[in-house]
């Protein structure tokens, strides 16, 4: 990395926090301290403005007008999709389907990949999924025959890659895995296993809602067969969200839902479906959304990621470091290689204790199952609670965290 | 359904001995969220013992966040309804005991009858109880409301 001092970095990293105006206030008479952007993201004014301004001056149904306020918001809407491609490096933009997000996306490979796959065959599906990269395809196991495979983890929360070898075999049809940890945090090595995957030309459906708040992907360079993301984790608006795949595995699949868009040509005789990406997007589609989206990929590109991934690192270090000043608190998922996500116990506090006492500080985190009861089960914990860190933070929100954790473990003794 | 005697069911003091209006008078005195809270980790702290072989499927409140166990008796003789509740986390359980000294030892009628919603408006319990927060206190009210109901 080239030499920014500490100092650079921070002063970076608050002149982006300046962009988030619900950052600035108070709440139950605190300052707010927002640590739970790995359930969403919040917003720039950039975004803001954006998603205000195409209602102002050009909201129209998109694809269909006969007139000037069609056009534009044709454009806007299409001009989002061509943001996302090259966000993502796809091939083309016909690969960018809109979903709501993720668990959408996971829903519609699961539907369309339902003709290809048959009893008996094998679907892998690692231990530390979200919910959403789980049911998709427990329900495509149960309406086919096939058998899900758990791909499990070690105690510092990484996939054990020697597993892996074991588990896939010819009847291996798909690897589901997410790209980064909601709960642990763990970077997976994608590339790797994308490789191991094509050896026995198992199909590869990556879960890309925690990697692409923090990194840039490249779905060209992974050659993955699938991903997917969500718009309101990487400072875009709700409701949104994208799924990539390959070309000719998008072709092969039935749509998802029917209706208008989706079509080429509609009788009673027979109906023909539209092309790419038309085909899977069926209705009305989420259009100021999705301009809201292409604007927090411009304000994430317009950002020197280079210096707010170090003060992402920074934030984590400085938390790990203070992880020691709570008797009994020690963190879940100690992975090398990790976002800045703290998923943490402390002995004899619950962490539904723990979230509603940190509310009473202005202090908002996670707390719960996380919607990965599988890796719960694993550490043996019915839940945990979850600090998360994006960009906006700041080392003193760090201390405050600390400081009322400190604070509640002396309400309890 | 539930095992445990009347008599268990009948020892505890919230709902009888001690009243709602223990409560208020308490809460007065608290003046920050510090104290406030202090006072429902003491009450979480002392609620009655729950029976280990009540805390099953049957008897798991849905929808929180922590672990929720509630059981209830109703006696005939007295046209009271009987609660126990239970939880893993601290201040669920103090929250529990508001409810029990609001609803515990009550006929079906005055359950049914009473506001909850404005009893802890008073104690500014009601963004406990929104149906957004995962700690259980709604599907707990609706399960004795339910009780009542059948028992009325
Ligand atoms: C790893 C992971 N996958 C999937 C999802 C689901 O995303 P969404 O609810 O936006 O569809 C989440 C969100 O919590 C997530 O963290």
């Amino acid at each position: 990395m080239s030499a920014m001092t500490a100092q650079e970095i921070q002063e970076i990293a608050l002149k982006a926090r300046a962009d988030f105006p619900i950052l600035n206030q108070d709440v139950n008479g605190k300052p707010l301290v927002y640590l739970d952007s790995a359930a969403s993201s919040q917003k720039p004014q950039q975004v803001i403005d954006a998603m205000t301004a195409y209602y102002h001056s050009d909201n129209a149904n998109v694809h269909r007008g006969a007139h000037i306020l069609g056009d534009r918001a044709t454009a806007a809407f299409e001009g989002a999709r061509d943001k996302v491609k090259s966000y993502l490096n796809a091939p083309a933009r016909e690969q960018i389907i809109w979903t709501k997000g993720t668990t959408e996306a996971m829903n519609l490979v699961a539907h369309g990949l339902t003709p290809q796959i048959e009893a008996g065959d094998e679907i892998i599906v690692t231990r530390m999924e979200h919910h959403a990269n789980i049911v998709p395809w427990q329900m495509l196991a149960e309406r086919t025959g096939a058998v899900i495979k758990v791909w499990e983890i070690n105690e510092h929360g990484e996939l054990l890659m020697d597993q892996l070898d074991e588990l896939l075999n010819p009847n291996t049809k798909l690897l589901c895995f997410t790209h980064v940890s909601n709960v642990l945090g763990t970077i997976n090595p994608a590339n790797e296993i994308i490789a191991k995957a094509k050896s026995v030309n198992a199909l590869t459906v990556l879960d890309g809602a925690q990697a692409t708040p923090h990194f840039a992907v490249d779905v060209q360079d992974l050659d993955c067969d699938f991903y997917a993301f969500s718009s309101h984790k990487i400072f875009g608006p709700t409701g949104i969200g994208v799924l990539y795949g390959k070309r000719d595995l998008l072709e092969a699949m039935p749509p998802y839902q029917g209706g208008g868009e989706m079509i080429e040509r509609v009788s009673f005789e027979g109906t023909t479906y539209n092309q790419l990406p038309y085909k899977f997007e069926a209705g009305t589609p989420a259009i100021g959304e999705a301009v809201g989206l292409g604007t927090a990929i411009d304000y994430i590109q317009s950002l020197d990621r280079e210096a707010l991934d170090a003060h992402e690192a920074a934030l984590m270090a400085h938390a790990i470091k203070l992880i020691e000043t709570i008797p009994g608190m020690s963190m879940i998922g100690t992975a090398e290689n990790k976002v800045p996500v703290m998923s943490f116990k402390i002995e004899g506090l619950h962490p539904s204790d723990i979230g509603m006492l940190l509310d009473q500080q202005g202090i908002g985190i996670r707390t719960g199952h996380h919607c990965a009861m599988p890796l719960m089960e694993k550490f043996g914990l019915p839940g945990c609670a979850r600090a998360s860190f994006a960009f906006y933070n700041t080392h003193e929100e760090v201390d405050q965290l600390f400081a009322a954790l400190a604070k509640i473990q002396r309400m309890f003794a | 359904m539930t095992s445990p005697s009347l008599e268990s069911f009948k020892s505890n003091p919230l709902g009888s001995e001690t009243t709602i209006e223990d409560i208020y008078d308490a809460f007065e005195f608290l003046d920050d969220w510090e104290e406030r809270y202090g006072y429902i980790i003491d009450l979480g702290k002392s609620l009655p013992e729950f029976p280990e072989s009540e805390r099953t499927e049957d008897n798991y409140v849905h929808g929180c966040q922590s672990q929720v166990w509630l059981i209830h008796k109703f006696d005939a003789d007295t046209n009271k309804l009987y609660l126990m509740i239970d939880s893993d986390a601290i201040i669920v359980k103090g929250l529990a005991a508001i409810v029990l000294v609001t609803l515990n030892a009550k006929t079906p009628q005055e359950i049914i009858d009473l506001d909850v919603e404005a009893a802890f408006e008073k104690i500014d319990l009601m963004r406990h109880i929104s149906p957004t927060r995962g700690n259980g206190l709604r599907a707990m009210l609706e399960l004795i409301k339910k009780a009542a109901a059948e028992n009325s």
